[in-house]
């Protein structure tokens, strides 16, 4: 069992190497990196590379890791006994199952994406550690322990929000995706867009390695965000010469707004254009 | 050889466990490395480095410990181009107070850096003592070690008298770390102080009173009353003196930050050198790139943010009151003027100092920011937290 770069994802080789050690050492695999530079679809691409089913738990700030296992819903089921419903005798019919629960119980080893574990409270990710270091909880409710069939492969992104518990960490592997070279960009690039005319990426690469390099933008393009623009240049049909910053040319890309996402970085842009052609004339 | 670069790790500061250590080892049973080299530097790195901001140590470490070239740990590099052996403090001249007497006031501020820029040309030679050339221990207002309490600082990584007005060693600036965790309990006791509860949010849990009062009244039928759940609404603005003198207080502070961290949920952070002028900035590695301007922030945060200053104070007056004063740039207004635009816009705000109350008369500067403070100014120990806690809560 091997993951390896997809017909759609290209891999680095350290990549690689974090997520088989990560799968063969039966570790959860931490993946951090600025964003839009493929971390939740890495998990994606790892359980269709690998022929696993997927299993998604999106995190938000009030997500709580009991909701993870299970969760009792006292609730309803005091509600039905006022109104004498037959399945308030069995309370299994009030616990519904959680993320993790499913991971457990899946007959496939499923592979478990826990997306942007640091939305939630800073007190989550301890509180799953002992769930995901012996892949076994106990439901009080039932009294039954949950344990799982086979290890769950685990993927855990996080976007840095806050910071992870030493105990947490010392468990996972861990992988930082750095922004892709520009050689590992055009792959990307040819993964996603085959028919493209090369010269075309050659300049959109250029004027996109450019605005990154803008000091003081407020968020820089990312992978994803560039691949946006590609799709918009070429279902515009642009000319690859359009690109080029000529003398006395606009300095803004067309399209430019699939690549910045905000006004202050419009205007900064258009500041530096303005300059330009004062420079220029 | 691994258990070497193991104990290089550890004495880099990467926190790395006998537990990740195992696995490594254990993965390298399994055949993961597949023998080359490449595969081990990424395995190891994915086994026992879990925060970003010490990849870069690793690497060093890596090298230090596979290559075996001896690399220096120092990975700051200087960017200032003087050959730091001409400075490196050799000999500590003890002076009487006549000589004190004698080489206080040379001259103003613009003079020294004049003075300076000619002796740099001028001299070519490492230089120990005397009073005009630039080296260690001498009575020139150059040079390190020495004393003359207008002297500019160059090429010492401790300031001996804490009193240069101006350092050019390329200074370490470090982080604050906030995940210290011992010896923090007591800060956040105190911290407790400072505590605004309210129900805010969606409701997630089940009012019990209303509940039952709402089903007695329904005549025995349920009826469910649900809350959001109790959280501390208290929201504070912390700002952090860094580098230079500060670097004396890093420990306190990184429990101060660590300690606020866990405590409050809206807790905002930005760094200054010195005294505050109209930028701040959030990433101490990247601060020259990423940072705010100081009205940004004023604007961002509204005015029921609570304000902590945390900073020694202790810099050269010029700093407060003059334009142009600051140690690292050009500064259009003086920093007295950014101080009171803060004070004016958050009525809660306190000056935490690292420097113990028994010397806050000695240094003017310290004197000087109490007083713009309007004496809010507390040492940054426990009961100094719990009276700065008091004071914001007023």
């Amino acid at each position: 069992m091997n993951f390896k770069s997809t017909n759609n994802y290209v891999a680095t080789e350290d990549l690689l190497i974090a997520v088989n050690g990560a799968v063969a050492l039966e570790k959860p695999l931490l993946v951090k990196g600025e964003p839009g530079t493929g971390k939740t679809v890495l998990a994606h691409e790892i359980a269709s590379s690998l022929g696993r089913p997927l299993i998604e738990w999106h995190i938000k700030s009030t997500t709580k890791a009991q909701q993870g296992l299970y969760e009792y819903d006292a609730v309803s089921r005091l509600r039905d006994s006022q109104l004498g419903h037959e399945e308030v005798n069995n309370i299994a019919n009030y616990i519904k199952k959680g993320k993790l629960w499913d991971a457990f119980s899946s007959d496939e080893l499923p592979i478990l994406l826990i997306d942007e574990i640091d939305k939630a409270d800073i007190e989550f990710p301890n509180d799953l550690l002992l769930e995901l270091d012996r892949m076994e909880f106990y439901v009080y409710e039932t009294g039954e322990t949950i344990r799982a069939k086979q290890r769950p492969i685990v993927i855990i992104t996080s976007n840095n929000e806050k910071e992870l518990p030493d105990a947490f960490l010392r468990r996972c592997f861990f992988h930082y995706i750095s922004f892709p070279e520009p050689e590992v960009m055009e792959q990307i690039i040819d993964v996603h867009y085959p028919e493209i005319k090369k010269k075309l990426v050659r300049e959109a690469l250029i004027s996109f390695y450019d605005i990154r390099e803008v000091p003081g933008l407020k968020k820089k393009p990312t992978t994803s965000e560039l691949l946006d623009w590609i799709k918009l240049l070429v279902s515009e049909d642009i000319d690859p010469e359009a690109l080029k910053i000529k003398e006395g040319k606009n300095i803004i890309p067309p399209l430019y707004g699939a690549l910045l996402k905000n006004e202050q970085d419009v205007h900064l842009f258009e500041k530096l254009a303005f300059l330009n052609r004062k420079e220029q004339s | 050889m691994f258990n070497n670069f193991f104990y290089n790790l550890r004495e880099a500061n990467i926190p790395v466990t006998l537990l990740e250590y195992l696995a490594l080892l254990k993965a390298v049973k399994l055949g993961l490395s597949e023998y080359k080299v490449n595969s081990f530097y990424y395995l190891a790195r994915a086994c026992l480095v879990k925060d970003e901001r010490n990849l870069d140590k690793f690497d060093i470490v890596f090298a230090k410990s596979f290559n075996g070239i001896e690399n220096n740990l120092d990975y700051e590099e200087s960017t200032f181009d003087i050959p730091l052996e001409w400075f490196s403090s050799v000999a500590e001249t003890v002076m009487t107070a006549e000589e004190m007497e004698e080489v206080k006031k040379r001259g103003g501020f613009e003079k020294l850096i004049k003075e300076l820029q000619k002796r740099l040309n001028d001299q070519e030679k490492r230089h120990e003592g005397g009073s005009k050339w630039l080296g260690t221990a001498g009575t020139s207002p150059f040079g390190a070690g020495g004393f003359n309490p207008e002297g500019i600082r160059i090429g010492q990584n401790k300031s001996r008298h804490r009193r240069a007005v101006k350092v050019w060693d390329k200074r370490k600036y470090r982080d604050l770390d906030g995940g210290i965790e011992i010896g923090t309990r007591n800060m956040k006791l105190a911290l407790r102080r400072l505590r605004n509860f309210a129900r805010q949010g969606t409701p997630t849990e089940l009012n019990l009173k209303q509940t039952i009062f709402n089903t007695a009244r329904n005549g025995g039928l349920l009826d469910i009353e649900m809350q959001p759940e109790r959280r501390n609404t208290i929201k504070v603005l912390i700002l952090f003196d860094i580098g230079g003198s500060m670097d004396y207080h890093i420990k306190a502070c990184e429990e101060l930050f660590s300690a606020a961290k866990n405590e409050f949920k809206h807790l905002e952070y930005y760094y200054f050198h010195n005294c505050v002028y109209e930028r701040l900035w959030r990433d101490n590695n990247r601060r020259h790139l990423n940072s705010s301007q100081t009205w940004d922030v004023i604007h961002s945060y509204g005015s029921d943010y609570k304000l902590i200053f945390v900073g020694d104070a202790t810099m050269s007056p010029y700093e407060i009151s003059y334009p142009g004063g600051s140690v690292e740039h050009w500064n259009d207004e003086p920093g007295k003027v950014w101080l009171k635009r803060f004070l004016d816009t958050y009525q809660n705000s306190i000056w935490l100092n690292p420097v113990p109350n028994d010397y806050w008369d000695t240094t003017p500067t310290i004197r000087e920011v109490r007083r713009i403070m309007g004496g809010r100014m507390f040492p940054l120990t426990i009961e100094g937290l719990d009276d700065g806690m008091r004071e914001l809560k007023n």
